[in-house]
């Protein structure tokens, strides 16, 4: 079977700029998105109490709701439907430090009168743990950025590592407007999968990447949207195959995986829906744009094997005890 | 022809080890290393504890005030003014002749500052390095309490670890329902600071008036009584004993069938609340349990033998926590929960399913996949993807890690991703023989040259892995690790691994020469 035969190229670049401009939108509105209407942090990072009630009927939201109001402690307290019609998430901003009784006993306290119901979990998080989890998590982000862009570099170009950041930008700030939409939780879990994403994007970009990187040292073509478009004409079957096969278990873990990971699933899926959009239309536009230039980089790598040559002559002469 | 290669080998190799060290893990068994379910998946209670290590600064000068007092007495010094402020203690010595002996006596104790005026005020606190010393032992102690009590409630397997400076992470599996767990909360958390204290019987009748600060100025400390907080006790400030002396509490009970904790001191406790006793008759002795008086019965005679007991109002459930913390020892500085997770069993149980059944038809769609899209070469790297899930739990079960739900996760992402190496040799031999190359030439190149975009690719994201353990916590790293191992073992099994196939049927592919059955090519 095949879906994509190997020998047409399609011009993507000639058509870089209706795609870039999509993106442009995509990305922009994400940003006003993330600028008003803001993400939702769960109590990893905003610190506060979550605990989750399962009936044996269908919860009583109402009722529940009635009772709660009715202490002092659970005033801002909101009780939202988790999955099924039996069980519920109360979410209450504030957090305990005494250990012997906590919030989550109270809670089985007084809702006593509402039903038969299991009290599943109760997550209580201080506020100088969401705060320093915060930081933990803004740092992990910037390194995994130096670190990639370090790495890149080194083993491309420094326009390959600027343009691979930027498509992850890209890729991020979209994610990121889609969770500040559908209203996901922020917890560690998404950070684990925005950090995900991350790696994932950099890796169906860098094989486009890689491709370029050998159009560019082994054909005679100086026009690097021809050397673009052939090879990402050439990787498209494998970026297509590779985010089906992951989009399919993403998929069967945001269906079925549960609602305590459906967060961390859907942030996926929209991840390596935008990563392999990204690493076949964007990625290597940014190369493009940037002015990435075949004759220098060929001049450059010239260059540099001329100084290996150079290097490994002088040793062979020493070794040969000449010099 | 040869159908043996050293990539074989080494695939085989990876594979039978896979394979020994995962058995374990699936079947459960009881020995061998396998993989344990984190506290998401059985459920069970994870906690962050801060401790408050100021606290055990006040305390150890609590302590040396009550020794300096006890000195004074026993050897007929006499001082005056002896108040406790948070972090010293000051004192007059009003007979000068006595200055040496005191000196003697303090010098013993350890990490002390000692200041004297001419007209012999001392003041005493604590060195900056005895400070850290107080409060980095009062973790260490905190943990060994803690651990101990739980030990004694009979909990399997409760681990208790530092983390940082002040953090303790206590970790209980097997939890089963909240009350338990509130229980087990409330046994951690009790001080158990057991205070024997004698009641300033000179102004006692004032203490519904004085304010606590006026209490304080004449060197005493008003608390409560422990069944109705109304009642007040006046008490002197230094405790004549304190927590630190008892050896052994039990629950007993009473002539009426309530629980009292009866408890035994030490020796040197012994002789002390003898001495004390003696000379106190007629007066009161209020048994304060953190900060609350239980009892205050007058002393009619010299108490020996070091033995006492303390009754008021106790369930049956409490006097065993009491008991337990009094015997374990006091928690030398009090602790607050930062960070709790609690889970269910039956959640645990729920999420193990669901993860399990999108581990298992995600897996399922792929290998189908696979084969549909490349035939043979599918099934190959199929083989792989097997032997990498045996590998990831099997190294798992050998490091004893736990499996937490992202962990899970990872594994299932692990299984999308660890494909993609296959895809893209693949992918280079179908475009090699199209060119009309021979197979053999088609899969020695197809494999160099997908080589160093997989080496990239992989690199990447196995720095990303890195960074997210370094940063993550708990779960996070649980994630971390399995995405890992995962990406090396991809790297064994289908780089390596599937090579070796290849090589061991190169002779059947060149004779057959079916492009569309084994490389899925029209």
């Amino acid at each position: 079977m095949e879906i994509f035969g190997s020998n047409k190229t399609y011009n993507f670049m000639g058509k870089r700029l209706p795609f870039l401009a999509l993106s442009g939108i995509l990305v922009l509105t994400s940003i006003i998105l993330l600028f008003t209407k803001g993400v939702h942090l769960g109590i990893d990072f905003s610190g506060g109490t979550l605990v989750q009630v399962k009936y044996e009927k269908p919860a009583p939201i109402p009722q529940i709701r009635d009772i709660l109001s009715q202490h002092k402690t659970f005033e801002k307290a909101v009780v939202t439907k988790f999955g099924s019609d039996e069980e519920i998430i109360i979410r209450i901003p504030t957090s305990t430090t005494s250990l012997g009784k906590d919030i989550g006993d109270e809670v089985r306290t007084i809702l006593k009168s509402t039903g038969t119901y299991q009290i599943r979990r109760v997550d209580i998080v201080g506020p100088k743990v969401g705060n320093a989890l915060q930081e933990k998590g803004l740092m992990a982000l910037s390194l995994a950025i130096i670190v990639i862009l370090i790495y890149v570099s080194f083993r491309f170009e420094i326009r390959f590592a600027i343009a691979s950041i930027l498509a992850l930008i890209h890729d991020i700030s979209i994610a990121l407007g889609a969770i500040s939409l559908f209203n996901v939780d922020v917890n560690l879990d998404i950070l684990a999968a925005i950090l995900t994403i991350l790696g994932y994007s950099l890796n169906d970009t860098i094989i486009v990447f890689d491709r370029i990187r050998e159009g560019v040292t082994t054909s005679k073509e100086t026009d690097l949207n021809k050397v673009v478009n052939e090879s990402v004409s050439m990787t498209l079957s494998r970026t297509t195959l590779t985010s089906l096969t992951t989009f399919f278990v993403v998929l069967t873990l945001y269906l079925f995986g549960g609602e305590i990971i459906s967060g961390f699933s859907f942030t996926l899926l929209v991840g390596v829906i935008v990563g392999t959009y990204s690493s076949i239309f964007i990625a290597a536009s940014f190369l493009v744009q940037l002015n990435f230039s075949i004759s220098k980089y060929r001049l450059a790598q010239a260059e540099k094997e001329k100084r290996e040559k150079e290097k490994e002559r002088l040793r062979a002469q020493f070794e040969q005890g000449i010099v | 022809m040869k159908i043996f290669n050293y990539r074989l080998v080494i695939f085989i190799l990876a594979t039978v080890f896979g394979i020994m060290f995962s058995i374990p893990s699936f079947l459960q068994t009881d020995s061998g290393k396998k993989i344990s379910l984190g506290l998401d998946l059985q459920g069970g209670l994870h906690l962050l504890l801060g401790v408050q290590t100021q606290k055990a600064v006040e305390t150890k000068i609590k302590n040396i005030a009550a020794t300096v007092q006890y000195f004074a007495d026993d050897n007929d010094i006499l001082i005056e003014d002896l108040t406790i402020n948070k972090t010293d203690l000051s004192f007059v010595l009003l007979d000068d002749s006595e200055v040496q002996k005191l000196d003697e006596m303090l010098k013993d104790i350890k990490g002390l500052k000692v200041t004297k005026t001419a007209q012999l005020e001392y003041n005493i606190s604590l060195t900056p390095m005895q400070i850290s010393i107080v409060k980095d032992s009062a973790v260490s102690q905190a943990i060994e309490t803690i651990r101990n009590r739980l030990d004694q409630f009979g909990l399997a397997e409760p681990s208790v670890v530092r983390q940082g400076k002040t953090d303790i992470v206590v970790e209980l599996p097997g939890i089963k329902t909240q009350e338990d767990e509130q229980r087990a909360r409330e046994l951690i958390s009790k001080p158990a600071n057991l205070e024997l204290m004698a009641i300033d019987e000179k102004k006692a009748d004032q203490v519904y008036t004085l304010t606590p600060e006026q209490a304080q100025e004449f060197g005493d400390t008003i608390l409560p009584d422990s069944n109705d907080p109304k009642i007040k006790y006046l008490v002197h400030q230094i405790p004549i004993l304190t927590g630190s002396q008892v050896v052994d509490a039990r629950v007993a009970f009473d002539q009426s069938n309530q629980p009292i904790i009866n408890f035994k001191l030490s020796s040197f406790g012994g002789k002390i609340f003898g001495d004390f006793t003696a000379k106190s008759v007629g007066k009161r002795l209020a048994v304060v349990l953190d900060g609350k008086v239980f009892s205050a019965p007058v002393i009619r005679e010299r108490i020996g033998g070091g033995s006492g007991q303390i009754s008021g109002g106790f369930s049956v459930d409490e006097a065993g926590n009491v008991a337990i913390a009094l015997r374990s020892g006091a928690l030398p500085a009090p602790v607050v929960m930062l960070e709790k997770r609690s889970v269910g069993p039956s959640l645990g149980a729920d999420s193990i399913k669901s993860s399990l059944f999108a581990l298992i038809s995600g897996f399922v769609l792929v290998v189908a996949f696979m084969v549909l899209y490349y035939g043979y070469a599918g099934l190959i790297a199929n083989v792989a993807l097997i032997t990498n899930i045996f590998i990831i739990i099997a190294i798992m079960a050998m490091f004893g890690a736990t499996l937490t739900l992202p962990g899970m996760a990872g594994i299932v992402l692990t299984v999308g991703m660890s494909v993609d190496a296959n895809v893209i040799i693949n992918e280079r031999i179908r475009e090699l023989l199209k060119q009309g190359k021979s197979i053999a030439h088609a899969i020695e190149n197809g494999y160099s040259n997908a080589m160093s975009a997989i080496i990239d690719a992989n690199i990447t994201t196995l720095l990303v892995a890195v960074i997210l353990y370094a940063y993550g916590t708990g779960p996070i790293k649980g994630f971390a690790i399995t995405m890992s191992i995962g990406i090396l073992a991809s790297m064994l099994t289908a780089i390596l691994g599937t090579h070796g196939i290849y090589e061991m049927l190169m002779g059947k592919m060149t004779k057959d020469k079916n492009l569309k059955k084994w490389f899925g090519v029209k």
